[in-house]
């Protein structure tokens, strides 16, 4: 049950972006098409859940146990790049197929602070390695969500005339707020699994 | 020092980094909930951006080209880590409520964007007036949008009453209201900047 509440809390109550606001440069940026947006959202799942692993072992592993608990930042950050090259490395070699679908995307998200963001979030907020996992998958499903509505409708969008100073981010933020007005409607359903 | 002020200037207004560049939006979002919380952000991010800007640029010549990239991520968290232990040693309750925004400033591409397109090729002294000039852009975007989100939510300007709290709508201190503010800022800002530019 609780795992469940879990995953209902991350993907629609706690929104990663539209409620937490991590990773709002590739929503963003990455959201002018929904093919691209499929992407970036299988891609993002794929890294977060790997980082979300790595770090947590070394966190309980070797910081902890050696009291180094302020380098956390620097370790954190080094390892995701690290993990994010090394991805895409092992992927061009092992499946070609699903490298020429992520690939372009790799590189962007070292940069993604949503990646960082959840494995700070998961370290304090005490969760153990399976709950850890469970919560990374289900914050990236939610980030793929809103990043693939949320393109559909820029798809829409684009087509419309607006005024000019409107144009582009200005509309993309506005429709963000209506969007996050819609998810805030989720609010109170994780009562139910407690 | 001409030449300084006109890199400082251009920081705030030309290319400030919300308004124009649109960098760095998910603290700005995020901590921008009153005004103080949006001017500690970006004084935090000031700190940072500064130092890294002037070490960077002491070290450009020492740093293999290939490796640049993580070499000036270990500069920056470094501060980053720095501003964090300060904060929480002397404002416990500021750095409580900003949270976990204050380790993500590592990944703020701001200050990752001007130690790759400036610092990595200027000297020190440039290096550092850019890094205040771009700081101290980012802090007047955040400032005043804290400002305009708090006005419009609770009424108040710093905690300072401006209306009573019961007309404010207080789905502007929440998410959506983030969102909302800082697009309707930047379209205002475009059609400032355009009108500049066309008279």
């Amino acid at each position: 049950m609780e795992i469940i509440g879990i995953i209902i809390v991350a993907i629609f109550v706690n929104n990663v972006v539209l409620a937490q606001f991590l990773g709002i440069c590739p929503f963003l940026g990455v959201s002018k098409k929904v093919d691209t947006a499929i992407g970036m959202g299988l891609a993002v799942t794929f890294v977060m859940t790997i980082a979300t692993i790595v770090t947590f072992l070394l966190q309980r592993g070797v910081l902890e146990t050696f009291g180094l608990e302020y380098l956390q930042t620097i370790t954190f950050i080094l390892v995701i790049a690290a993990l994010v090259q090394m991805v895409e490395i092992i992927l061009k070699k092992i499946s070609p197929s699903l490298y020429q679908a992520l690939g372009v995307f790799l590189p962007l998200i070292t940069t993604n602070c949503a990646i960082l963001g959840v494995a700070i979030l998961v370290t304090q907020k005490d969760y153990n390695l399976l709950e850890s996992v469970i919560y990374a998958i289900a914050t990236s499903i939610g980030f793929a969500l809103a990043l693939i509505i949320f393109s559909g409708i820029r798809e829409q969008l684009a087509l419309t005339k607006v005024p000019k100073a409107m144009k582009g981010i200005p509309l993309a933020l506005i429709t963000a707020g209506i969007m996050a007005m819609a998810f805030m409607g989720f609010s109170g359903i994780d009562q139910v699994f407690k | 020092m001409n030449n300084h002020l006109k890199v400082l200037l251009n920081g705030i207004i030309k290319e400030n980094p919300i308004f124009v560049l649109l960098l760095g939006m998910c603290p700005t979002l995020a901590t921008t909930s009153s005004a103080i919380n949006g001017m500690s952000m970006g004084l935090a991010t000031l700190f940072v951006l500064t130092c890294s800007n002037a070490v960077i640029s002491m070290l450009k010549n020492l740093i293999p080209d290939m490796v640049r990239i993580p070499a000036y991520i270990v500069v920056i968290a470094t501060f980053v880590t720095i501003i964090e232990m300060m904060m929480k040693a002397y404002v416990p309750a500021l750095a409580d409520s900003l949270g976990i925004f204050i380790p993500l400033i590592v990944v703020n591409c701001v200050v990752l964007g001007r130690a790759e397109s400036f610092a990595s090729r200027n000297g020190v002294a440039p290096s550092i007036f850019d890094g205040l000039g771009i700081g101290l852009g980012f802090t007047f975007a955040l400032t005043l949008l804290g400002a305009v989100r708090e006005l419009l939510g609770t009424g108040k300007i710093f905690s300072l009453n401006i209306y009573p709290e019961q007309f404010g709508s207080l789905i502007f201190v929440l998410a959506p209201g983030a969102f909302i503010a800082l697009g309707y800022l930047i379209a205002l800002f475009n059609k400032l900047q355009k009108k500049e530019s066309t008279n």
